[in-house]
């Protein structure tokens, strides 16, 4: 690990500061995707700027029906909050469904927006990568790439983004508060924060150098809505999306996102202007899912995920339909 | 507390509160940290090691390389021979180690350390169709290559029903808590060691090859072991590392292996591939077993695992063929892991087995009681206790198996599919002779000392059990983990427990004679006696293995193809349990691994770079906690398995043979789709 300087940040504006005129500065949340990157070498930050002593830690339910999740919340209490999982059961059952109880214990909502991939190039040094050496070239596309994404990617890059939680927040469309370095607030709809790698997949976001996630604001859910989430994995604890699913589902509208298959949390756009009002049946499902995919990209190995992800969302939307949805 | 009983393990406590000392952990003065450079080529020659960045930093004391490196012995496998030539066999073997006053700084330092390679083209693929496949004589633990009785092809030619399928297993990774991890310091030409591994005796015996000393020069201290699996049975290329780097710089050298070395700088199972076809009358007579078993070895040293020894002692056949064949590939020799060969050559077998029970329409349990042999099928020798059948009913009694139907894909409620399977276990008794000192005291006490080692089996309680049952006191104290106790055997071939109980036994027994004649009393210098149990082994008269039945429940998830175990129920024969609460400990642990070898555990190979992809724990999946249920594991006690000097029969890797087939047999029995390779995805449940 390359030695690094370290900085506790004891306010917002502290926090800029700090990072001011430092190129390789990063901030620390809960460390637990950052700490193992330095380990491996994939980051090499000269500074680390610890952020989570900063005041936004809070889960305020808002007199509109909506709520805002600090972006130094850490998923633990998140998941303890009743109200939150009684409102918003997708956010929670994917906060849930995600890494083990300490990890969850640990890890912030900011850093578990901006965590990285887990393609395994990516966190090896000794092979090519695009994301971490830009024009080494992909060694997954002609390699492993059996756990990436299937849409969303490019000839540059098929990395997934890893997150539960963000895949959860897209279906609720939920916006992100970002602090810039001079002290704005800028609002950040989730559809918006990650970008697709195109010919730059070492740019993964919108935010520029300084910018603080500060906090995430779910709108009021749809009146009468039943959601969920559902993690399809490789194993039953401990184990990243082979394809994952949020569903948030009312008499009008339908919202579903999916992990596990793109570079950012995916919304099924088409599906839901098929699906919305009307009472399907699972091949009705089944084939709306699959109207998302035409743009898709599988590779050999992963191609499984667009049946799997028709799939499921069947199934999970005739879990909510027992539950009382949609009619 | 004598002999068989359930005591708890005697350093539990230390374990669990942390106060129990690892290898990596002894405090050295002077201490130099050590870590590994590994090729980033898969085949190639080393052109040039530079160091200049690394030495930049004043806390990097040394890079070693080929060209600095003092010359070792061929040992064991030509991996351990580190920094020999400028030869590449294989990505990440070691190529180059940064020395240095600390962690960080050696991290940092193999970080900097450039090194220019000429590539050559290299091969990973396991392939039936590779021209250059080699036919072994032998395969690892003495195996003939290739062994046929009667004319299999004859028989199949002839047979009623015919089952004919190929089956693979992908290479695994032992993935011990506890990485390779070692102290190295020389004293003149005396090596001291602070080691983790699987037999403190074979460690000195090995680094002893590697330096030209005798094993006595060199002086093994291994008091933990956070497990093993195989991985550090002999002197990893990791561990001697260490034992190099110490020699260049003349200090104390500290290395443990992170996650990501262990999958090149400690071995692993091969990949293997079972071609397997049986033959049977319509009654259910097997007439033909025709094994034809490819596995791959690195090509820079011969290990060919004994996929088809199991299968030539199963089931009664007139005609019986086993085939091993070899590829030599640019990977790290493989080594053993886990019931070697019979782990996967097992999951072959009994995966056909099930499938001819549905070719004959016969229930797979009826199947291998009609084709029980008398004597052993391959070798003709009678059985030293043969349990097989006993296992197999106890376990259909307890697991409720005579009321199932057999039709597959036949019992959905809501979105689960459920379904059962059954498979055989097996594993041969090993055991090694050895050397145990027992020694009284004037006051009282007793002390025991034999080079055996604990990897988490329960082998230190065991075998204080077993002296203070022979002795008669429970005033013991047993020393193990130190190679100077003498020659030994390792804890490998489910045999450690066995040898260095026998050796125990023999050395107590003596020294209770000895006392005897003394009257009772110890004089002031008290009384010792050492015990060599090298004469005392079992004769190659008998065919000596223990046995056991597992029996699977699943439910498969009939919209993505998820599989759940709800439950494994295994029986075992085994003899006489030197303690009853850490055997069961170990069958339940075998049966968790075949669990995690039927669902997850697989080492991805990237064919173009010649890399082991998913190399850390993240990615490399074994079972969770949430992945196991019902778990049960019973155990029959038969006088006639009582063959060893302690009485029973192996333990250690009986669990885990046959039970990733259990679980294979079950998906099917839920689904209708047979996996024939492992591991057991969702994609390869939803493909049919």
């Amino acid at each position: 690990m390359r030695a690094f300087r370290y900085a506790r940040a004891t306010d917002p504006g502290g926090a800029a500061a700090l990072v001011a005129g430092e190129p390789d500065a990063v901030y620390l949340g809960g460390g637990t995707n950052l700490v193992d990157l330095m380990k491996l070498g994939v980051l090499r930050p000269g500074l680390v700027v610890d952020v989570s002593r900063l005041p936004y830690d809070r889960i305020e339910h808002l007199p509109d029906g909506g709520v805002l999740i600090g972006g130094a919340a850490r998923g633990g209490r998140i998941m303890r909050d009743e109200a939150l999982r009684r409102r918003y059961p997708a956010v929670t059952r994917a906060l849930l469904s995600g890494a083990s109880a300490q990890i969850r214990t640990q890890a912030t909502v900011a850093g578990n927006l901006l965590q990285r991939t887990r393609c395994p190039y990516f966190q090896n040094t000794a092979t090519p990568c695009n994301k971490r050496d830009p024009g080494s070239g992909c060694s997954a596309i002609p390699g492993a790439h059996r756990d990436l994404g299937v849409i969303g990617t490019s000839e540059h890059c098929v990395a997934t983004h890893p997150s539960d939680l963000a895949v959860a927040l897209a279906a609720y469309d939920a916006v992100v508060e970002v602090r810039r370095p001079d002290g704005a607030e800028v609002l950040v709809p989730i559809a918006d924060l990650h970008r697709l790698p195109g010919d730059t997949p070492w740019i993964e976001t919108v935010l520029e150098p300084g910018d603080l996630v500060t906090g995430v604001q779910l709108p009021p859910p749809p009146s009468g809505a039943v959601a969920t989430y559902r993690k399809v994995r490789d194993r039953w604890s401990f184990a990243f999306a082979t394809v994952s699913v949020a569903a948030v589902w009312s008499a009008d509208e339908v919202a579903l996102a999916l992990g596990g298959v793109a570079p950012k949390p995916w919304r099924l756009t088409a599906t839901e202007r098929m699906l919305a009002g009307t009472d399907p049946t699972d091949d009705e499902v089944r084939a709306a899912s699959r109207a998302a995919f035409t743009d898709a990209r599988p590779l050999p190995d992963n191609a499984f995920k667009i049946e799997l992800a028709a799939d499921l969302v069947a199934a999970v939307l005739r879990d909510l339909r027992s539950t009382g949805a949609g009619r | 507390m004598t002999a068989g009983s359930g005591l708890s393990r005697l350093e539990g406590r230390d374990k669990v509160t942390g106060a129990a000392r690892y290898a990596y952990e002894y405090p050295v003065e002077d201490v130099l940290y050590v870590c590994p450079v590994g090729a980033t080529v898969a085949s190639g020659t080393v052109t040039e090691v530079d160091g200049t960045a690394a030495l930049a930093d004043p806390e990097v004391v040394a890079v070693v390389d080929h060209t600095n490196a003092p010359r070792l012995l061929p040992a064991v496998t030509a991996d351990e021979l580190v920094f020999q030539s400028p030869s590449v066999a294989y990505r990440g073997q070691p190529v180059a180690a940064v020395v240095a006053t600390t962690l960080e700084a050696a991290q940092e330092g193999a970080a900097q350390v450039l090194v220019r390679y000429v590539e050559h083209p290299h091969r990973v693929a396991l392939d039936p169709d590779d021209p250059d496949l080699e036919q072994p004589e032998t395969t690892n633990a003495g195996f003939p290559g290739t062994s046929v009785k009667g004319d299999v092809d004859a028989a199949l030619a002839d047979a009623d029903v015919v089952v004919d399928h190929v089956y693979t297993t992908p290479p695994q990774h032992n993935n011990p808590m506890e990485t390779v991890a070692i102290i190295a310091r020389w004293d003149g030409d005396r090596l001291l060691l602070h080691d983790s591994n699987q037999g403190p005796w074979a460690a000195a015996t090995g680094f002893g090859m590697l330096w030209g000393i005798p094993p006595e020069q060199v002086s093994v201290v291994t008091e933990h072991v956070g497990g093993g699996f195989g991985s550090k049975v002999w002197p990893t290329a990791g561990a001697v590392v260490a034992s190099v780097a110490a020699r260049v710089t003349g200090r104390p050298c500290k290395l443990m292996l992170t996650r990501q070395q262990m999958f090149t700088m400690a071995p692993a199972r091969t990949a293997t591939r079972s071609h397997l076809r049986l033959g049977a009358r319509r009654d259910g007579t097997m007439t033909a077993i025709d094994h034809d078993t490819l596995q791959y070895s690195s090509v820079i040293h011969e290990f060919v695992e004994q996929t088809g020894s199991a299968t030539r002692t199963m089931y009664a056949s007139d005609n019986l063929r086993i085939r091993h064949r070899l590829a030599r590939l640019n990977l790290p020799t493989p080594r053993v892991m886990r019931a070697p060969g019979k782990t996967p050559g097992m999951f072959a077998v009994e995966s056909a087995m099930d499938e001819l029970a549905y070719a004959l329409g016969l229930d797979p349990l009826e199947l291998r009681l009609r084709n029980e042999p008398s004597t052993d099928p391959a070798s003709g020798l009678p059985f030293d206790g043969r349990h097989l059948v006993d296992c197999l009913q106890v376990g259909a009694d307890k697991f409720g198996w005579t009321a199932r139907d057999p039709t597959p894909a036949a019992r959905r409620r809501g979105r689960w599919l459920f379904g059962t399977g059954l498979a055989s276990a097996m594993y041969p008794v090993y055991q090694q002779g050895g050397k145990a000192t027992a020694r009284a005291e004037p006051d009282g006490t007793f002390h025991v000392s034999v080079a055996a080692v604990d990897i988490g089996t329960g082998a230190r309680t065991a075998l204080w059990q077993e002296a203070a049952s022979v002795l008669g006191v429970r005033s013991v104290v047993i020393h193990i983990g130190r190679s100077a106790y003498g020659r030994s055997s390792l804890a490998g071939g489910s045999a450690g427990t066995a040898s260095w109980g026998g050796a125990v036994r023999k050395a107590c027994a003596e020294l209770r004679r000895l006392l005897a004649e003394h009257g009772g009393a110890v004089p002031r210098d008290g009384l010792e006696v050492t015990a060599d149990t090298a004469a005392d082994q079992l004769p190659p008269d008998k065919a000596r293995h223990s046995y056991g039945a597992h029996f699977c429940a699943v439910r498969v998830d009939a919209d993505t193809g998820q599989v759940r175990v709800d439950r494994l129920l295994g029986v075992f024969a085994h003899g006489h349990a030197l303690n009853a609460r850490t055997a069961h400990s170990q069958l339940l642990g075998g049966m968790v691994m075949g669990v995690s070898m039927a669902l997850h555990e697989q080492t991805v190979i990237d064919p173009r770079l010649g890399l082991f992809v998913n190399h850390d724990l993240a990615q490399y999946h074994i079972a969770t906690h949430a992945d196991i249920r019902g778990l049960e594991a019973h155990s029959l006690e038969r006088a006639d398995d009582d063959v060893t000097l302690v009485g029973g029969k192996g333990i250690g890797e009986l669990g885990i043979v046959g039970s990733a087939a259990a679980v294979a047999n079950a998906v099917f029995h839920a689904t209708g789709v047979r996996v024939r390779d492992l591991p057991i995805t969702l994609e390869r449940v939803r493909a049919a």
